[in-house]
């Protein structure tokens, strides 16, 4: 299964004039890996579904605030 | 023609009075990546798409309008009750003085909904802006979970996020339909 | 100035039963738009439908109706344009 966050580390500069805020985090959901959504995927029940916004688990990537991590630079699994 | 239905799509439900929030929900609203522009996209393209894909552009572009009134729910129930006061301090002051409490199309930066509605023409010109604009949509309900504090908006704009996941990957198989390579491959 | 009426706790539940089946309506035609092939999801869809409708009825009947130009009876007098709109609830 892929990785939903990944992160990357910008160069820093003695120079700069905040602290570095680093790792920088941005999002892969899974649209980019599914290809053409297969047949007969398990779905949530219609309530689950509401409540995820997709009706299939495998097309769900939830999101949260990568600022809030108390560790920083691990990938989130989707 | 089009049916409305008195109900919204998702609960929205709105837990901290703050008019700020107002100020960054109106991105979705009127913004270049926006709820409007999204669905006023869809809808236009879909004349010009190969009948293969007209379907679905109609129905996201139809979808899109359901999440628009979501957003507009919310910004109307963040400033219905705020003071004169209460929305200068969330930044509104100008809002304010020119639209009263309309819930008004335009961005976070108060800049009017004023923008080219993408089509090229070409298919796959159209269905990749789509695609991009569903990332940059995405994006931006990311960017406002991030500055919000409160956990029920949170809770709907992970729904409408979520949506931009499944019409970015409907819109890739319509690719993938245009090509015309999905029964050669076998893929299903 | 007389308050509007408010709408019965039960309205809130009823309408997310409503609003959980009607989603995954909205799901099985963007998924059957790209899959019109696909013969299971093609009669989950009609199954969805059919209680889709039961609900709706239903629900009309307890809190007026959800839809216009004649796709929703009205009891009298016209209640339409009866609060709470959706924005309001």
């Amino acid at each position: 299964m892929a990785t939903s966050r990944k992160w990357y580390s910008p160069y820093v500069s003695p120079m700069d004039p905040c602290p570095p805020l680093s790792p920088v985090s941005y999002e892969t959901p899974v649209q980019l890996y599914l290809g053409f959504q297969p047949r007969g995927m398990e779905q949530f029940s219609p309530f689950e579904a509401l409540a995820h916004g997709t009706l299939w688990p495998g097309l769900y990537t939830p999101y949260t605030n990568p600022y809030l991590l108390k560790k920083r630079g691990i990938d989130t699994n989707g | 023609m089009w049916y409305y239905e008195k109900k919204l799509q998702y609960p929205v439900r709105v837990g901290i009075c703050n008019p700020k929030m107002a100020k960054f929900l109106i991105e979705q609203y009127g913004g270049a990546d926006g709820e409007l522009a999204a669905a006023l996209r869809y809808l236009n393209q879909r004349y010009t798409i190969p009948s293969r894909v007209m379907g679905l552009l109609n129905d996201i572009g139809t979808e899109e309008f359901a999440h628009l009134e979501m957003i507009a729910t919310m910004v109307y129930k963040l400033t219905k009750d705020a003071t004169p006061e209460q929305l200068k301090e969330a930044g509104l002051g100008e809002h304010y003085v020119d639209h009263g409490k309309s819930v008004y199309y335009h961005n976070a930066a108060g800049q009017k909904f004023d923008m080219p509605i993408q089509s090229k023409g070409d298919p796959i010109a159209d269905l990749y802006e789509d695609i991009a604009a569903e990332e940059k949509a995405r994006s931006t309900y990311q960017w406002i979970i991030n500055i919000s504090d409160d956990p029920l908006i949170n809770d709907s704009l992970g729904f409408l996020r979520e949506r931009e996941i499944i019409h970015s990957q409907r819109f890739r198989e319509a690719v993938e339909l245009l090509k015309e390579e999905q029964n050669k491959k076998k893929v299903f | 100035m007389a308050e509007p009426k408010q709408v019965p706790e039960s309205y809130y539940s009823d309408l997310k039963s409503l609003q959980a089946i009607d989603f995954t309506l909205v799901e099985l035609t963007l998924y059957l738009d790209t899959h019109p092939d696909d013969l299971e999801a093609l009669k989950q869809f009609n199954s969805a439908a059919k209680k889709s409708a039961e609900l709706r009825e239903t629900f009309e009947a307890k809190y007026g109706p959800l839809r216009q130009f004649g796709h929703s009876l009205s009891a009298y007098p016209w209640q339409w344009i009866d609060t709470p709109w959706p924005w309001q609830v």
